[in-house]
């Protein structure tokens, strides 16, 4: 029986392996569309025939497109992510600091969102029906049925402008003291923890509901179980699995709003590179940037998948 | 059963509410008014502004709402009103073309992967898999990085990220209908893939669609909204109602009302698909 899960497990592998492989092509192909000759923008005033052609040569720009599309990828694999156009650096060291920043950013907001979120989202389960379920149910369908950057507006005019107890703004390097850390780190988390918490919650709450309408549920509660000990000890462990598949998938729309809230928090973030590149058409940068967000995307969904195939007891 | 009455009777009972033994809720009955209303604006805007959208009618930038200027004004201080007014153009009818764009393709590709099955079935199962693996907010920056941003790209941009979720939903309802024994016989019969599709498919899944639909449109409508945020949907001198609140971001720090606001009509819109699509009548929804 093992091998069927190993079997399961692996195929789920290759697939994401496949899926990898059909994004960077998109992604090589969606930025290389670009009307106009690269060299001939990059040298701008300088551009004579001579110095085009000369760089168009040493950027490979003069191969065909699926030649420079396997140099990228192995590039890529080596690590070299290429040279920003914009101001001449290694793409890689752009990058290594503000991935940093979002990772942080991306883990004080799991730490706060997934317990708040399970909560919220087991107690609904628990007392369906009910107003305090109700509550939580429109909120939920609110938070969910707006965009971001309201949400962060929001935020900013309750906190900062109405309260006037965080700074707007946030910048991550000047950090002295931990009152300091907690005003910088507040808005973005707040409004990071929204957005994911509310998809949690939902999904929490629809897979709690679905292991208490079992028949084992409804038969625990019939030989007198009470309340709790039929939620903790009969419903929870089997509902697990799909809340684990929960956490994974919601925070995987971490990624979405990690580049809105960003951008409006002035958060040093790989994000805010990844917007500010767009502006200044700065292709390398762009094309890492993405393929670092596919591949947490991917790496969050495949890892949700591949719990929900371990956490199936009859494939044990 | 046959497809033209059914789907008539859907389209005249959502705009006549009770008739015809459908029975919406008040909540639906809300939901749906503020829908239309934002669809009667978005048609007839200009007949209804009070001021020239482009125009600089108030001295003072981030004004407050008064009786000249219900909503404020922004910051050059244009109306606020007129410009949500003409914004509703862009965000109501980007969205619905992007929406009708990718539920059309997706539910076609969905019922022809599931008559048709086999490697076809495989191949575009994996194809739209793996283009659903990228962020729908990612994919929309890298395809105006390379393009550029102009209205008929953001509707293709839009559409071609809203298709696999389409696609997904259609061809799992599609391949239910697929085992029943009408459709065995109906193959017996020799009728054509295309028949098979039209009339024998599509009449039973078409509520669960069009609901499929409503939650589609409220995705466009926030992708939407958070591209032209960052800057990068509809493009200045328009402005749909993101790029509005972009515009005005600077006023935030007062609370200036032209922030909200643009903020309010995106919720009030994506929150009243919501409750409509949540309070269908039962029929609509559980078709199939």
């Amino acid at each position: 029986m093992n091998n069927r899960v190993l079997s399961l497990v692996l195929s789920r592998l290759l697939i994401a392996l496949i899926t990898l492989m059909i994004v960077s092509f998109a992604v090589f192909f969606a930025t290389t569309l670009l009307p106009g000759d690269t060299a001939t923008i990059l040298l701008g005033q300088a551009a004579t025939p001579e110095a085009v052609e000369g760089l168009r040569k040493a950027m490979h720009l003069d191969e065909p497109a699926l030649f420079r599309f396997f140099r990228w990828v192995v590039g890529l694999l080596q690590g070299d992510l290429g040279t920003s156009y914009a101001n001449e650096m290694p793409v890689a060291d752009l990058i290594a600091g503000r991935f940093v920043n979002t990772l942080k950013l991306a883990g004080v907001t799991a730490l706060f969102s997934v317990p708040i979120a399970l909560t919220l989202g087991i107690t609904a389960a628990m007392l369906r029906g009910s107003l305090y379920d109700r509550a939580v149910t429109v909120l939920t369908i609110g938070v969910i049925s707006v965009p971001e950057f309201m949400i962060a507006t929001s935020a900013v005019l309750i906190f900062a402008v109405y309260l006037k107890w965080l700074p707007a703004l946030s910048f991550a390097n000047e950090v002295t003291s931990l009152t300091d850390l907690l005003r910088i780190y507040a808005m973005p988390v707040i409004t990071l923890t929204f957005v994911i918490s509310a998809q949690m919650i939902r999904m929490t709450r629809a897979a709690v509901i679905e292991t208490l309408n079992t028949p084992y549920v409804e038969m625990a509660l019939l030989k007198g179980a009470s309340r709790p000990r039929m939620v903790f000890r009969h419903a929870l462990p089997n509902a697990l699995g799909p809340i684990v598949n929960a956490v994974a998938l919601s925070l995987s729309y971490l990624l979405g709003g990690v580049i809105i809230v960003e951008t409006i928090f002035n958060y040093p973030g790989i994000a805010k590179l990844m917007v500010d590149a767009v502006a200044t058409r700065d292709l390398p940068l762009i094309q890492s940037c993405a393929m670092i967000f596919c591949l947490g995307y991917l790496l969050l969904i495949t890892t949700a998948d591949i719990i929900a195939i371990l956490s199936n007891p009859r494939l044990r | 059963m046959t497809m033209t009455t059914s789907s008539t009777s859907t389209k005249s009972d959502r705009i006549s509410g009770t008739r015809l033994g459908y029975r919406f809720n008040i909540v639906g009955i809300v939901g749906l008014t503020v829908i239309l209303s934002w669809a009667l604006v978005a048609v007839f805007a200009p007949l209804i502004l009070p001021y020239p959208v482009g125009e600089i009618v108030d001295l003072d930038y981030f004004g407050p709402m008064s009786r000249d200027f219900w909503f404020g004004s922004d910051y050059l201080g244009r109306d606020m009103l007129s410009r949500i007014l003409m914004g509703a153009r862009y965000t109501v009818g980007i969205s619905l073309a992007a929406v009708t764009i990718a539920c059309f393709s997706g539910v076609v590709l969905g019922m022809v992967a599931a008559v048709a099955g086999g490697w076809l079935d495989t191949i575009l199962s994996r194809f739209l898999d793996a283009l659903n693996s990228i962020p729908s907010k990612l994919f929309g920056l890298v395809v105006v990085a390379a393009v550029g941003s102009s209205i008929p790209v953001l509707i293709l941009t839009l559409s071609v990220i809203y298709i696999p979720g389409a696609y997904r939903f259609a061809r799992a309802l599609a391949v239910n209908i697929n085992a029943m024994d009408f459709i065995t016989v109906a193959r017996i019969r020799g009728e054509s893939t295309l028949y098979l599709i039209r009339s024998e498919i599509l009449p039973n899944i078409v509520g669960p669609v069009l609901a499929d639909l409503g939650i589609r449109f409220v995705f466009i409508v926030l992708l939407l909204s958070g591209l032209s945020f960052l800057g990068l949907g509809v493009q200045p001198p328009y402005a749909d109602w993101g790029a509005l609140v972009r515009e005005n971001i600077g006023g935030l720090p007062f609370g200036a009302p032209a922030v909200i606001f643009p903020s309010l009509a995106i919720a009030s819109l994506t929150i009243s698909v919501n409750l409509l699509i949540d309070n269908l009548p039962q029929k609509i929804r559980d078709r199939a």
